[in-house]
């Protein structure tokens, strides 16, 4: 291709995400529109084809992001390129999703007909704000019995202030809509504006590791062009590499001569860590390259950390080789070795969340075959010493004595939460009981309100989002952001199995909820605990102080007394199945412990006190 | 082979606990099923494939056995003077429900041989008998007892269970002392256990099944073992209980880790190394039969690693215990040697103890004996 050719064929590109919350159909649009550009023969269709990963299909969620070129043939007679890149649709996600807005023109905005808008459409569409693009709202389910589109419309204009008059009303599951979706977004996305003839810029939006070719770097062309045997520069890490391939997904894998202004599609060039393609940086020529990388680039930090332990301690280097595979993909994720009294060798791991950090544990469990135990999440607590030296700690065991501490600040986020105003008393009280403090509330229409709190991220971590779904029968959303450190009266909890102290059962509380918290942690243990040979206290104290005591009595009686005629491959299996389920317990001092007991801190209010 | 079980599946009755292999009894083809029962031990007999001399046990269970009419009974003891070798020293075990048995059918069984009757009591608390989904009362155990020792039966054995729904300490304590008054050689004492695919086991699930609790099963099971030895009754195993002499030498096959055939559909056997399981389904098992083949759905050898972790979780329920020289013989292996760490940590946890070259539970261990058996899988 020569230069004109390039500009020619950029006019007829169109980039674009689809940005929804949760539910709201963005995945079902997607194959519609996959459909409708016959990318795909039918029959290849699985469901939610651009879920490629059997735990994202499996909970519904968009983990890792895909991108997709599609040739549309519009109305007016010309065929189209499209770009739809995918966005995951979690907050823990947020940043992969701004990145990979910025890889686009335009977004067209999924709205649910009956349900409204949410609060995570609100923080995806601020987000395509952010990057400028052209929103396109869009109301979906319009076949369901209770949808209510003119008043959805309504929302949209009142609420984020877009130009609803135009939103397609569409089904994306009944098909209904699809085609005037497509022809919106020929009509009102922006062409790409970028210079084939300048340096190349390229921002990379996502990356995978694959066994074979290495690194494979999802990027998005914005000047330049790029093809096999360019050397480039990562200007983040200053590392050079020598381009092997690029081409696109249409969905599948195709490799092409050249990747240009507008392109949506991948790069490999041998690289063999994860680490060297970082999500927001941008790619140029190694010589004679751009002077100034695109913006946004920023390294992520992980919000929550928790130990990760094989319970089996034999697998502790399967283990890390497991989280060093993981990590070849998802740059978020942090480890490093650490040690526990109870719990032996292990690591405490950082992710961007509690979604992150139960989708990590669940593929080592799945797909590495270690059977671990989690502890309870913690977030970062930025400790200041009496001398006044200050100490970061991400593992309530590492809490130093009391005495030494002359403070302690937590992390507290913005959160937002969008609900009928028939719950707006159950949300505030979930709030206050969660430290929270009010900052805003806002009528979005006569019957919607938005309130806004800030809490401390510690209350997030645990089950905030589970009670906050129960509370009001599922009807809010919520959507949150860190906005720093606040001082807070935390101490920290000790538990005590046996009067041995088990470090990794550790919490940090706040002071007014600790005699309480403690009360409940223990009774919960004792339900999780199964009875062993003999009679075990479980003590929860703050320092030397036995704050609340609970006691699992001795086992009464564990022998099959029946009759199974001469069936003893059933007796057989019966006891396997109970040593089976002992494997799957921690050996702590003299007390076998299952999994769930060091999670029993994180799920501890959904038999507590209301207030 | 020493031994033989035969199975009949059919209940005029379905016990709420019961998760055995059966069928209502109404419009079964009880006749067809017994001819083919008659074919199942022909086949099985014929293959010679192990050398019997004469059977030391026959138990014919259920199902419910007295469900069958008294031709069906003539028929059944007949097949098994054709094609069983069995003499006057066989143990000769016939299951029965209370009440089922008329002088008639005992006459019957009698003749053919059947030296011990097993009645399925599991309680004299009517309250109980009901919930449980029994339809005899406390009066027709007695009066089948008689019927039985009148009949000439001596060797006579009572079922009982505890732990039952809404069962207290003192109706289990009223039911053993009802038990006693009635002379007989033999008690199995079993737990109820909620299986899946039970009346109890959808009412469980509910919430709807007022268990009396582990602590009280433990205690029922320690007034048990109370209960039995102060009335002369020996303990030999986890739930059996028999005055000297009297052991049923059909179980102690199972407990010995030794091998018998299982005849009728879903029977279990252990033949020449072989663990099988007959297929369940009445037509299923009959079909095979039809077609000349042996009804077997299930078979598997046992590796010797297998056979040595039956030997001491079978072997260990009895009270006597695993027998190291026996073992030895059997396995030239050393029992001490080969569980060195796990015979280790039982005994020091007091739920096993070596007395007189023999491997024991202790009296805690009986309590948890699955604990112990569990130990030995490897």
């Amino acid at each position: 291709m020569n230069s004109e050719e390039r500009l020619t064929r950029q006019e007829k590109i169109r980039n674009f995400s689809i940005i929804a919350h949760i539910d709201h159909g963005k995945s079902t649009l997607a194959d519609r529109i996959l459909e409708k550009t016959n990318a795909l023969a039918s029959r290849e269709m699985k469901a939610q084809l651009l879920d490629s990963m059997d735990l994202e299909r499996e909970r519904g969620i968009t983990i890792k992001l895909n991108s997709v070129q599609l040739k549309y043939k519009a109305k007016d007679g010309e065929t189209y390129i499209f770009h739809l890149i995918d966005t995951p649709g979690h907050v823990d996600f947020t940043y992969e999703v701004s990145r990979s807005l910025a890889a686009c023109e335009g977004a067209i905005l999924v709205v649910d007909a009956a349900q409204g808008i949410e609060a995570q459409t609100l923080a995806n569409v601020y987000l395509a704000l952010d990057n400028d693009l052209e929103i396109l709202p869009i109301i979906n389910k319009i076949d369901l019995p209770s949808a209510d589109p003119e008043r959805v419309r309504n929302e949209i204009e009142e609420v984020i202030g877009l130009d609803a008059s135009e939103a397609v009303l569409a089904s994306a599951k009944a098909g209904i809509g699809i085609e005037e979706i497509l022809e919106q977004v020929v009509e009102k996305v922006p062409a790409p504006t970028g210079d084939p003839d300048a340096p190349l810029k390229a921002l990379i939006f996502d990356s995978l590791f694959d066994a074979y070719r290495g690194v494979v770097a999802y990027i998005r062309v914005v000047d330049g062009t790029v093809k096999a045997g360019d050397k480039i520069k990562m200007m983040a890490t200053g590392k050079e590499f020598e381009v092997v391939e690029v081409g696109v997904f249409s969905p599948k894998a195709q490799v092409q001569d050249e990747l240009t202004v507008g392109d949506v599609g991948f790069l490999t060039a041998s690289i063999k860590n994860v680490g060297d393609t970082r999500v927001g940086d941008t790619i140029t020529s190694a010589k004679n390259g751009a002077t100034e990388a695109l913006p946004g680039y920023r390294k992520l930090n992980p919000m929550v950390y928790c130990g990760l332990y094989p319970i089996d301690s034999a697998k502790f280097n399967d283990l890390r080789e497991a989280l060093e595979k993981l990590e070849l993909n998802d740059s978020a994720l942090q480890f490093e070795p650490e040690t526990s009294q109870a719990l032996g060798f292990g690591f405490r791991c950082g992710f961007l969340g509690l979604l992150h950090m139960e989708i990590i544990q669940e593929r080592i469990e799945r797909e590495f075959k270690i059977d671990l135990i989690t502890t309870a999440p913690s977030v970062i607590y930025d400790v200041i010493l009496t001398d006044g030296s200050r100490l970061k700690v991400d593992n309530p065991s590492n809490m130093p004595e009391p005495q030494k501490i002359d403070r302690v600040e937590e992390p507290y986020v913005k959160a937002t939460m969008m609900a009928p105003n028939d719950y707006v008393g159950a949300i505030m009280e979930l709030c206050q009981a969660k430290r929270g403090i009010f900052i805003d509330m806002q009528y979005m229409d006569e019957t919607r309100v938005n309130i806004t709190y800030e809490i401390p991220l510690s209350e997030i971590v645990y089950d905030f989002f589970d009670q906050l779904k129960s509370n009001t029968k599922g009807y809010a959303s919520f959507d949150y952001e860190l906005i720093g450190y606040k001082p807070s009266r935390l101490v920290k909890m000790d538990i005590l199995l046996n009067a041995e102290k088990v470090d990794a059962l550790s919490f940090i509380v706040h002071k007014d909820f600790s005699y309480e918290r403690g009360k409940i942690i223990v009774d919960k243990l004792k339900g999780l605990i199964p009875r062993q040979q003999f009679e075990v206290p479980i003590q929860a104290a703050i320092g030397q102080k036995i704050v609340a005591r609970s006691t699992i009595k001795s086992m009464g009686k564990n022998v099959l007394a029946k009759c199974y005629g001469g069936d003893i491959s059933r007796k057989r299996k019966l006891l396997e199945k109970q040593k089976e389920g002992k494997k799957r317990m921690k050996q702590v001092g003299s007390v076998e412990v299952p999994q769930e007991a060091f999670m029993a801190v994180l799920k501890m209010d959904d038999n507590g006190p209301k207030k | 082979m020493k031994a033989a079980y035969i199975h009949i599946p059919f209940c005029e009755h379905i016990c709420h606990y019961c998760d055995f292999n059966k069928v209502f009894l109404k419009g079964q083809p009880v006749d067809a099923y017994l001819d083919s029962l008659a074919k199942e031990m022909e086949m099985t007999m014929t293959m010679k494939q192990t050398p019997t001399n004469y059977l030391e046990t026959i138990f014919i269970g259920g199902g419910t056995p007295t469900a069958l009419n008294e031709s069906q009974l003539e028929k059944l003891c007949q097949m098994i003077k054709d094609h069983l070798p069995y003499n006057n020293k066989t143990e000769f075990t016939f299951e029965a429900n209370p009440g089922d048995l008329s002088a008639e059918k005992l006459r019957i069984l009698f003749q053919a041989g059947v030296n011990r009757i097993s009645f399925g009591v599991q309680t004299f608390n009517e309250e109980l008998l009901k919930r449980i989904g029994r339809v005899h009362r406390a009066k027709d155990v007695y009066q089948s007892i008689d019927l039985a020792k009148n009949t000439g039966f001596e060797n006579i054995s009572i079922d009982l269970m505890y732990s039952l729904p809404g069962q207290t300490l003192a109706d289990f304590k009223e039911t053993l002392h009802t038990s006693f008054s009635l002379d007989i050689k033999h008690y199995s004492g079993y737990s109820l256990i909620i299986e899946p695919k039970t009346i109890f086991y959808n009412l469980m699930q509910k919430g709807k099944l007022p268990s009396p609790g582990e602590d009280v099963e433990a205690e029922m099971y320690d007034t048990l073992m109370e209960e039995m030895d102060k009335h002369g009754f020996k303990q030999y195993e986890i739930s059996n209980f028999s005055k000297p002499g009297y052991e049923s030498q059909h179980n102690l096959t199972y407990w010995n880790n030794e091998w018998y055939y299982g005849f009728g559909a879903g029977a279990h056997g252990y033949v020449n190394g072989y663990r099988m399981a007959n297929h369940g389904p009445l037509k299923k098992y009959m079909d095979a039969i039809k077609m000349e083949q042996l009804p077997v759905l299930e078979k598997h050898q046992v590796s010797r690693k297998e056979q040595i972790e039956e030997e001491m979780f079978l072997g260990l329920r009895k009270t006597a215990g695993v027998n190291m020289m026996h073992f030895q013989n059997k396995y030239e292996e050393d029992l001490m040697d080969l569980f060195k760490d796990e015979i280790h940590d039982l005994s020091n946890r007091e739920l096993i103890v070596i007395a007189n070259d023999h491997i024991q539970l202790t009296k805690k261990g009986r309590f948890l004996g699955n604990e112990v058996f569990q130990s030995f899988l490897r």
